[in-house]
């Protein structure tokens, strides 16, 4: 170390002689960047205690011994439009184009649990995703597509037990037992409230009925991932890389609490816990962060929550590139801000992906540019070697310091949440929205003033409008959908759906697990609308500190 | 000394992506108006009824969800059965070239697109006001 001391007072000599570019340098999330990382900066670093091999613990370096080698990622498009037919057409699209797993969007309607026909959904159905209001919509959506061969995501929260539900019970209807399905409801409420804001109950009774879908999927359906502990919206509302880290780490770490609390062993549901986050722009951020996750998460899962099951340590994690990256300026530019955001998650190691096509600043995405996207990742996979070896970037004095920092400042943040009172607390208290509205106002000043750059937005900027095509969504949608909804109310056996209905309840007041009963609603054709407002009877509903 | 510009920062709907209203409202705040944030999931008609109760110069609706085309015309429609044509209808989203086109013709005065510098859209309120 001596030798690299002295040459390293020279080399700074050096430095110091020369200019250095007007620029400020730091990373996308405002921490600054030295100009040159040593062996200096880790010299702390024990390899087998920090980094040690893939699939074994601490994990910093990938969640399975040959990562890649074994099994590319899951190449997972996010998509969902329209009506149910729409939607399946398109999933059978992108099945065909090499597609290897299937990723629910709703619209906002069935996001907040309202039918098709609700007052508050006029103008909304089929806008932002596919319209579900019944069992009938999800047998449309899976029609001709065997769930037992298709792993499915469903980016679903306050209403995740109905889809899953659902889903389930169009299994029953292909044969195909809970059992053996595989997939993952998003279900993460507490990053809603923080962040992504789809909600319906206070925090409360939405941890309830989130520790019952946990009781209820590792008795029934074992493989289901049922928690998607985001950070991913968390990050797109304006937050750092470091305050992604750590509001879902705290997230996570929450939801382990709420489980054994509720009385199931860790190593019963925290197997079945999955992450999803970002991938910014900053590359070098984002693949640290990923290994401090990592990191993070194993070791609080052995040694503060004692789990013993391995697979309880592991974090598997989905990763969609960050769609606030996206520009309405020059959108072909987008096409390279996506290859680069997705080409940092796997070499973070994710094991999913989902690529943001160039036009979504405008409006859903047209099947070219999905399939752009989806090019871009199989271009990744198979035309540039990085899924050759595991962790190519590990061993990088900087990717490692870097993952020290991220690692002891999430660790801060855990301390300071801690403090007020937890999770839930600093939720209703307004610390994450206020920290998160903080940060996007301070980047968007930053791009304003050009302390940062954004190409063709404030530098390189063109006069000339883009000619783009858009998908547009046909305004008979919300007929249809309302049409069909009529219909299902009309063949349905309706005494059998008020039975259902008035079990459910019962259960809400009783503390008995929901899922039976929102199941036995769902085969009874029971509209997403009718159930969820039967525990917004019993639940209330949420509102939210206003902070800007 | 003028008064105070007032505006109703709007997130009608569903859809709860704040970030942009959010930074707007402070953008704006910082610029020394009055700004009023309305919260989320709010109908047209607490919009307005916001708006007329709050005596704003200004609405600026933030709407990401696609709703656009049904959202603001229906704020327009109310503001004109109550008498309050006066007050000036604005926003911002994602919104698609074509129907910013439209909707300018309907009356809303200004929309702006993904990525419009904040100072944009203070410069742009105070000009709207004096007028």
């Amino acid at each position: 170390m001596n030798e690299i001391e002295s040459a390293r007072d020279k080399w700074k000599k050096d430095v110091s002689k020369v200019k250095e570019r007007a620029y400020r340098f730091e990373s996308v999330s405002g921490e600054p960047v030295e100009v040159l990382y040593t062996p200096e900066d880790i010299e702390n670093l024990n390899y087998l205690q920090d980094l040690g091999f893939p699939g074994r613990y601490p994990y910093t370096r990938g969640v399975y011994p040959n990562m890649y080698r074994g099994r590319l990622w899951t190449m997972r498009q996010f998509s969902g439009f329209g009506t149910p037919e729409d939607t399946n057409k398109r999933y059978k699209y992108l099945l065909k184009h090499g597609q290897t797993g299937l990723s629910v969007a709703f619209d906002f309607p069935t996001l907040y649990g309202r039918d098709s026909d609700d007052p508050f959904s006029l103008g909304e159905v089929g806008r932002c995703g596919v319209a579900v209001d019944s069992l009938r919509d999800m047998e449309i959506l899976f029609d001709g597509i065997p769930l037992h061969s298709i792993s499915t995501s469903m980016t679903i929260n306050p209403p995740a037990a109905m889809l899953l539900a659902m889903y389930i019970a169009v299994g029953e209807k292909q044969g195909v037992p809970s059992k053996v399905l595989t997939g993952t409801i998003q279900n993460d409420m507490l990053k809603e409230y923080q962040a992504q804001k789809t909600w319906i109950y206070p925090p409360k009774p939405s941890m309830r009925i989130i520790t019952d879908i946990l009781s209820y999927c590792s008795d029934y359906v074992p493989k289901w991932n049922t928690i998607s502990i985001s950070g991913y919206h968390i990050r797109e509302a304006g937050a750092t890389a470091l305050q992604e880290l750590a509001f879902t780490l705290a997230n996570g770490f929450t939801y382990v609490d709420y489980g054994i609390k509720a009385g199931i062993p860790v190593d019963r549901f925290a197997p079945r816990l999955s992450f999803f986050f970002n991938s910014h722009l900053d590359f070098f951020e984002e693949v640290a962060k990923y290994r401090a996750a990592r990191r993070i998460w194993a070791r609080e899962m052995r040694n503060k929550y004692e789990a013993k099951d391995s697979r309880s340590w592991l974090m598997r994690f989905h990763t969609q590139t960050a769609g606030c990256t996206l520009t309405a300026q020059q959108p072909e530019n987008n096409i390279v801000r996506v290859a680069l955001q997705a080409l940092a998650a796997v070499l973070g190691g994710t094991q999913s992906l989902h690529t943001n096509s160039m036009d979504e600043t405008y409006a859903l995405p047209t099947e070219k540019a999905v399939k752009v996207a989806l090019r871009t990742q199989q271009l990744l996979a198979y035309e540039t070697g990085v899924a050759n070896t595991i962790d190519p970037l590990g061993g990088s004095y900087y990717v490692e310091a870097l993952t020290n920092k991220l690692e002891r400042q999430a660790y801060q943040y855990f301390e300071k949440i801690e403090s007020l009172g937890g999770v839930i607390h600093a939720i209703e208290i307004g610390f994450f929205q206020r920290e998160i509205a903080e940060a996007a106002y301070r980047y968007q000043r930053e791009v304003e003033k050009k302390g940062k750059i954004v190409v063709g937005v404030n530098e390189f900027v063109e006069e000339e409008l883009p000619k783009i095509e858009l998908l547009r969504i046909q305004p008979e949608v919300e007929r249809h959908q309302i049409e069909r909804l009529n219909q299902v109310r009309k063949e349905r056996n309706n005494q059998r759906v008020t039975e259902t209905l008035s079990e459910l309840r019962n259960a809400a007041r009783d503390g008995d697990n929901l899922m039976p009963r929102i199941l036995d609603a769902v085969r009874a054709y029971a509209t997403l609308g009718e159930m969820c407002d039967v525990l917004r009877e019993e639940f209330g509903e949420y509102e939210e500190p206003l902070i800007f | 000394m003028p008064s105070k510009i007032r505006v109703l920062v709007a997130k009608p709907g569903l859809n709860g992506h704040d970030r942009g209203a959010k930074v707007v409202a402070a953008a704006l705040r910082d610029a020394g108006m009055e700004v009023i944030y309305t919260g989320l999931h709010q109908t047209p008609e607490q919009i307005v009824e916001a708006a007329i109760q709050e005596d704003v110069d200004i609405i600026g609706v933030s709407i990401l969800s696609g709703a656009h085309m049904t959202v603001f015309p229906k704020i327009l429609k109310l503001l004109k059965d109550k008498g309050a044509s006066h007050i000036i209808v604005s926003g911002g989203g994602i919104i698609p070239r074509d129907d910013m086109g439209k909707l300018e013709k309907l009356g809303v005065k200004k929309l702006f697109g993904p990525g419009a510098p904040t100072s944009d859209i203070v410069e742009w309120a105070r000009r709207i006001v004096k007028e």
